[in-house]
């Protein structure tokens, strides 16, 4: 490649609100319900039916809106998007063109470089369409309208990004951003949060933009990195051997890390939008506003410095804890409950992120509650069990969320603190190795580990090692 | 009339709104649409510039409903709509994108 090139991005992101019912009707937005079990005449486009807002998803678009640092549009509408797919059984989707609740914002993100801001242009409110099953056996396509009308946000970047990482960054501040909001849960895979990716390349130094594409179906960050490094290659090939790029919306096929244009030329995006007059406009007055500000709960940066100056652990551990809102809501609460500080952090530092790793989990899934962490906690710091012995409680607290506390009890894990029982194993220990003592005696300091190790197979591992040291240390 | 409507925006505009028309039908929706945009024209002969857009015709706003579940199993009534049904769901042809 003779020429330098730089990549421009810009993305399109949409969430799936956690309301409980849809954007215009009071059905259900759960997931697992049976083919159209959520459905009415509203979220199935009938003639006559009447849609009307849930007030929960303004307000869930404003938080995120005020979030991400943007103006909020005092007085906004929505338009129908109008487009004919058996997804859609309106023939239109209502969004918001014109007028969309949130414009001009920002957030920041980390680079190699320092702090860079990238632009929000705008976010706007719209529907979910439903699901389409390609039905193999008779080759034709089945339609489930149980998400036709979840409440979305779009949350539409200024094109700033200019490497993969930038974008995995931006994604991950916005995920984060959302669901310390509440607004959602962002999972990629389920397609509660979507990314389009909008690329173009153009030669280093150039101030104009080149033709750009845009890209769909990218279900996890590996996906959009490699779909990103996939398309910058190929539009780099085309200008290098003289060809133009088309402006046009690829499908990535992460499987084959390869792209294919999704629509023709006869399909033309002419979605001819106008005011749903079916919807009357939203008015967002002062003390709305003042409402939604005062609800903000505390977003992760602010989190991370009241940590800092509450409790004593170190900034790695904050880092990674308040880089998930649940993490951090199961550290909180478990301090709450009397635990020290850097003991919490120790067992999510430690044993849950290794547990998460192992099992391929994300954080957010994450099932032991507060109240049996802190009594695993307890146990330890009373000495009740041993190191070993809690880790292995933790292991099946981690799985099915019992209570340490009656565990150890009905498993009978609790660590021998009766002083003559233990004198009495550690005795019969010493009889029992007369080699090592002799070996110790002689100044071997390492025997002393190995009949540790010995009284504390005979303890069943309830003992308490401090304890066993101290008295073989006494009695040799 | 002064709007004439070309084969080709007719055809484009056939397209849009997936509708297979015949020649006369062709000729009559070309005839229709041109006497709808003089209509237009005639409106824009209006001045409109101190009048704020309309997007609802009437004075309201703020109309809400509170996320609460009021509605149950729709899907007897919904699939009553389906030209065909499988696995309660609407069968269609064949779509991809
Ligand atoms: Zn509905």
């Amino acid at each position: 490649m003779s020429k330098e090139y730089e990549t421009v991005i810009g993305l399109e992101v949409h969430v799936e609100l956690a309301t409980k019912t849809k954007i215009f009707c009071g059905c259900s937005t759960a997931f697992g319900g049976s083919p159209n079990s959520h459905t009415c005449p509203v979220c199935t486009g009938m003639p006559g039916s009447l849609p009307v807002l849930n007030k929960k998803v303004l307000e869930y678009a404003v938080a995120v809106g005020l979030a991400a640092n943007c103006r909020i549009t005092r007085y906004c509408k929505f338009d129908r998007k109008n487009y004919f797919y058996p997804d859609n059984p309106q023939n239109y989707q209502i969004s918001q063109l014109y007028l969309p609740i949130c414009t001009d914002g920002w957030v920041e993100i980390e680079t190699p470089e320092g702090q860079k801001k990238i632009g929000i242009h705008e976010i706007h409110m719209e529907e979910d369409a439903g699901k389409l099953i390609h039905d193999e056996w008779e080759d034709r396509t089945l339609v489930d309208y149980n998400r036709s009308g979840v409440p979305l946000i779009e949350i539409v970047s200024e094109p700033d990004m200019r490497s993969a990482d930038e974008v995995i960054s931006y994604l991950e501040k916005l995920r984060l951003i959302i669901q310390y909001l509440g607004a959602s849960d962002c999972k990629l895979q389920e397609g509660s949060m979507r990314a389009d990716v909008n690329l173009s390349v153009r030669e280093k130094g150039e101030t104009a933009f080149g033709t750009r594409t845009e890209m769909k179906n990218l279900n996890s960050f590996r996906a959009i990195a490699r779909a990103i490094e996939g398309e910058k290659n190929r539009q780099i090939d085309l200008l290098e051997s003289g060809e133009k790029v088309v402006q046009e919306t690829r499908r990535w096929d992460d499987a084959k890390e390869t792209s294919y244009p999704m629509r023709s030329k006869e399909d033309a995006q002419d979605y001819r939008y106008f005011p749903d007059p079916d919807l009357v406009p939203v008015s967002i007055s002062d003390a709305f506003l003042e409402e939604i500000r005062a609800k903000q709960p505390e977003l992760r940066t602010e989190k991370m410095k009241r940590y800092r100056e509450e409790y004593d652990i170190p900034e790695y551990d904050i880092e990674i804890i308040t880089g998930s809102k649940h993490m951090a809501d199961i550290f909180e609460a478990t301090v709450s409950l009397g635990a020290q500080p850097k003991k919490v952090s120790n067992w999510l530092m430690g044993e849950t992120l290794r547990l998460l790793k192992e099992k391929e989990m994300d954080p957010e899934e994450i099932r032991f509650s507060p109240e049996h962490l802190a009594g695993l906690i307890a146990l330890t710091e009373e000495k009740a069990v041993n190191s070993t012995v809690a880790k292995e409680v933790f292991g099946v607290m981690f799985e099915e969320d019992i209570d340490p506390q009656r565990y150890v009890e009905e498993k009978g894990l609790k660590t021998v603190s009766d002083e003559g029982a233990l004198r009495r194993t550690v005795e019969e220990v010493i009889a029992a190795n007369p080699q090592s003592v002799q070996d110790y005696r002689n100044g071997k300091e390492k025997a002393i580990g190995f009949l540790v190790g010995q009284t504390m197979k005979a303890m069943k591992g309830k003992a308490d090692p401090g304890s066993v040291n101290r008295l073989l240390k006494e009695l040799l | 009339m002064a709007h004439t409507i070309t084969d080709e925006t007719i055809d484009y505009v056939a397209i849009l709104a997936k509708l297979e028309l015949s020649d006369a039908e062709r000729e009559q929706a070309k005839k229709d649409m041109g006497r709808m945009l003089d209509y237009i024209d005639k409106l824009n002969e209006l001045d409109t510039l101190s009048v704020e857009p309309m997007s609802h015709v009437f004075p309201v706003q703020n109309v809400f409903r509170e996320d609460e579940v009021t509605n149950g199993d729709g899907s007897a009534d919904t699939l009553k709509n389906a030209p065909e049904e499988k696995d309660s769901m609407f069968a269609v042809p064949r779509t991809f994108d």
